[in-house]
C-alpha cells in the first residue's frame, strides 16, 4: 500500500507544482496510514532525497535521456510500472501541463477512476469523494471514486507547501522504456519570466490600457512584485501581448495568491480563469466596473496615474 | 483520410450556476446550451481546414450525450463535418465517456482523433488522454497550432512557460486550444446543409462508471471589496501587506 506522487522536473529541476503534490500526497498517505513514495522520470540534477522535507519517503527515479521530454505514452507505462511496483493505491499528479497529458492516460490504463483537477484532500471517513473545481472555477463537485486504485491531479495552487526534516531514499527503478513516438524538435521558453500557471503573483491588463504601447506601467509594477503577466482575451486577440498570456474560460486557468486587474471589466468569462485566485486586487476608472464585485481590493482611478504611484509604493 | 472530432454540450459560458436536488443536479432551468468553445472554434475548425486542404479527407462527429445533445451537433455538422455518431447514453465519468469514444474510434479506424482542450463545465482535461491510451495512439494535449504534412504531424504545444513543437506519425490523438484555428461563424448553406447530413444514434458499450458526483457547492461570497482612494497607493500596499499577506 502507498500513495505514488508523480514529481515532475524539467531541465533536471523539480516543478513547484510537484512540490505541491508531493506535500498533498505526503498528507494523504498520513490520513491513510500509509506512505507516500515519489517516481522522477529523466535526469535530474536536483538532489532529489531533500524532497522527504516534504513528506515523501521513498524516491523511484528512472534516470533516461529518452524521458526528458514528454511522450505521455512513454510516461504512462513507466508510472504505471512505478505504481505496480509499489503497491500504489492512489496516484497524485499536478493538474499541470504534464499532468493533463499523463494522469488520464494512467488512469485509463490502469482503470482507475480520475479526479482531475482537484482542490483538496480527499474525504475518506466513507468511501473516497475527492473535491474538484468545476463550471470554470465557478462551482465545486464532490466526485466519489469507486476503483481500488485511484488517480487524482491536485490543481496548481491550490495545496500550500510544507518543508520540514527528512530525506527521501532515492533508488533507480529499472522500468521498461520503449521507443518514443513523440519527436520533440524545438523547445521555446520564455526565459526570464515567470510561468504564469506557477506564478504567486499576477499582474494582468485589459483593453483599458488602450494600446500595446501601454504597457511599461503593467511590467514595471510586475517586475517590482515578481510577478507573472497576464492580459484579457481582446488583449490577445488584438496581438497587443502574446496569446498564452491570455487568461480566462477560453485561456489559462490560474489561482495565485494575488491577481491584479488593470483595465479589465470583469466579463465572466475573464472571472473564470481568475476567480480561484486567494486575493483579487481591481484597479478601473468604472465603479460600475463588474470586476468590483469578485474583488478583495480595488481602486476606482485612471490606471495611467495609479499603477505608477502603486509600483512606486511597493519600492519603498 | 479519416478524422474523428469529439463535440460536446456545455452551458453557454454566461449560464447562471446553481444546483437543485440537494445540490446533485446541475439547475438547467433557463440555461442556453452551447457546442464546447474548444470543441467548436478549434478543434472543428482546424479539423474543417485540413479537410479544405485535402477534400478526399472525411470528418466524423461523435458526442456521447442524450437526445437532447442534437441540437450541438446539428450546429456543429453547420460549420462542417460529414456526419456525426451520437452514442446514447448521459454518464458524466471521464472513463465511460472516453470508453464510449475510443469504441467509435476503433470501429471507424480514424488518423486523427481531435479533442478540445478541455470542458467549460467539467474541467477535466483528460478526455483526449483517456481515448489514446484506449486504442494505444500518441497523445499530443494542449496544441496550438497543428499541421499535417502527410502521415505526420507537426504539433506545437503548450507546456509551462513556454512552447515546444513535436513531430509525431499518424494515427493520432491531440486536444486542441487557442492557436489552432480561428474561430468561425455558420452560414446559411452550412445550416442548410446540416439538416440532411446523417446523424448516427448508437448504444453505449458495456463499460463501468468508476466516479461518481455525489454533490456540487459554490464558493462562498466574497465579503465584498475594500476600496481605496486613487491617492491612497500606500493604503492598498499594506492591506496587502499586513491583512491579505498577499505580498
Ligand atoms: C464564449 C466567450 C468566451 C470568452 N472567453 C474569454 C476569456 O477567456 N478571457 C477574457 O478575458 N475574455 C473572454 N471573453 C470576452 C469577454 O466577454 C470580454 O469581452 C473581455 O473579457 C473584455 O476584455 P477587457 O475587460 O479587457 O475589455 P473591456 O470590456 O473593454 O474593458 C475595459 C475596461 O477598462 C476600463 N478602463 C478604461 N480606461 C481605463 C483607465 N484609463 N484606467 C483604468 N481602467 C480603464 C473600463 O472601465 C473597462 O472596464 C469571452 C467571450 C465569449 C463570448
Ligand atoms: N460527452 C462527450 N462527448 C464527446 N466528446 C466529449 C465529451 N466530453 C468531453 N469530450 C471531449 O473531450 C474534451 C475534454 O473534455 P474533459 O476531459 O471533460 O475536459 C472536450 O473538449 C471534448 O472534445
Amino acid at each position: 500500500m502507498s500513495v505514488l506522487i508523480f514529481i515532475d522536473q524539467t531541465e533536471g529541476h523539480v516543478k513547484k507544482s510537484s512540490l505541491e503534490a508531493i506535500t498533498y500526497g505526503a498528507d494523504l498517505a498520513k490520513q491513510m496510514g500509509t506512505t507516500a513514495e515519489g517516481v522522477v522520470l529523466g535526469t535530474v540534477t536536483e538532489d532529489l532525497s531533500a524532497l522527504g522535507k516534504y513528506g515523501v519517503t521513498k524516491i523511484h527515479q528512472v534516470a533516461n535521456d529518452t524521458l526528458n521530454h514528454l511522450d505521455a505514452q512513454l510516461y504512462a507505462s513507466v508510472i504505471s510500472e512505478a505504481a505496480t511496483a509499489s503497491g500504489a493505491n492512489v496516484i497524485v499528479f499536478s493538474h499541470n501541463q504534464t499532468g493533463k497529458a499523463v494522469a488520464a492516460r494512467v488512469a485509463a490504463k490502469l482503470k482507475a477512476g480520475l479526479v482531475a483537477g482537484a482542490c483538496a484532500l480527499p474525504d475518506t471517513s466513507n468511501g473516497f469523494v475527492v473535491k474538484k473545481t468545476v463550471f470554470s472555477g465557478k462551482a465545486f463537485a464532490n466526485i466519489s471514486i469507486q476503483s481500488t486504485l485511484k488517480v487524482i491531479s491536485l490543481n496548481p495552487n491550490s495545496y500550500k507547501t510544507v518543508a520540514t526534516e527528512g530525506t527521501a531514499a532515492v533508488a533507480a527503478f529499472a522500468a521498461t522504456v520503449g521507443q518514443p513516438r513523440v519527436k520533440v524538435t524545438t523547445v521555446n521558453k520564455i526565459t526570464g519570466e515567470v510561468p504564469l500557471t506557477e506564478a504567486d503573483i499576477v499582474v494582468s491588463g485589459g483593453r483599458g490600457l488602450k494600446g500595446p504601447e501601454n504597457w511599461g506601467i503593467l511590467l514595471d509594477l510586475a517586475k517590482e512584485l515578481g510577478a507573472a503577466t497576464a492580459c484579457s482575451r481582446p488583449v490577445g486577440d488584438a496581438h497587443w501581448r502574446p496569446h498564452h498570456e491570455h487568461v480566462g474560460q477560453t485561456g489559462v486557468q490560474v489561482a495565485p495568491n494575488l491577481y491584479i486587474a488593470i483595465g479589465i471589466s470583469g466579463a465572466i468569462q475573464h472571472l473564470a480563469g481568475v476567480n480561484r485566485s486567494k486575493v483579487i486586487v481591481v484597479i478601473n476608472k468604472d465603479p460600475e466596473a463588474p470586476f468590483f464585485k469578485a474583488a478583495d481590493y480595488g481602486i476606482v482611478g485612471d490606471a495611467f496615474e495609479v499603477v505608477p504611484q502603486l509600483t512606486a509604493a511597493i519600492k519603498n | 483520410m479519416k478524422i474523428l472530432v469529439c463535440v460536446s454540450k456545455t452551458p453557454d459560458t454566461t449560464a447562471k450556476i446553481a444546483f437543485t436536488e440537494g445540490n446533485t443536479k446541475f439547475d438547467e432551468a433557463g440555461v442556453q446550451w452551447i457546442i464546447n468553445p474548444y470543441d467548436e472554434w478549434y478543434s472543428l475548425v482546424r479539423a474543417i481546414e485540413l479537410k479544405e486542404a485535402n477534400p478526399a479527407a472525411t470528418i466524423h462527429l461523435v458526442t456521447v450525450g442524450n437526445a437532447d445533445a442534437e441540437p450541438i451537433i446539428r450546429k456543429a455538422l453547420a460549420l462542417g463535418g460529414d456526419e456525426a455518431i451520437r452514442v446514447n447514453t448521459d454518464n458524466s465519468d471521464a472513463y465511460y465517456i472516453a470508453a464510449q469514444i475510443a469504441e467509435v474510434a476503433k470501429q471507424g479506424g480514424y488518423d486523427l482523433v481531435f479533442t478540445g482542450k478541455e470542458t467549460i463545465d467539467y474541467n477535466g482535461s483528460s478526455i483526449g488522454g483517456m481515448i489514446a491510451e484506449m486504442i494505444d495512439a500518441p497523445y499530443i494535449s494542449l496544441a496550438t497550432k497543428f499541421d499535417l504534412n502527410g502521415t505526420t504531424a507537426t504539433v506545437v504545444r503548450e507546456i509551462e512557460g513556454g512552447e515546444e513543437t513535436a513531430e509525431v506519425a499518424l494515427p493520432l490523438v491531440v486536444s486542441c486550444q487557442k492557436g489552432v484555428a480561428e474561430q468561425r461563424i455558420p452560414n446559411m448553406r452550412g445550416i442548410m446543409a446540416a439538416r440532411t447530413k446523417p446523424l448516427k444514434v448508437v448504444e453505449p458499450a458495456a463499460v463501468d462508471a468508476l466516479t461518481s458526483v455525489v454533490s456540487f457547492e459554490l464558493p462562498p461570497a466574497k465579503a465584498g471589496v475594500k476600496l481605496v482612494a486613487p491617492d491612497n497607493v500606500e493604503e492598498l500596499v499594506r492591506l496587502l501587506h499586513e491583512e491579505a499577506k498577499a505580498i
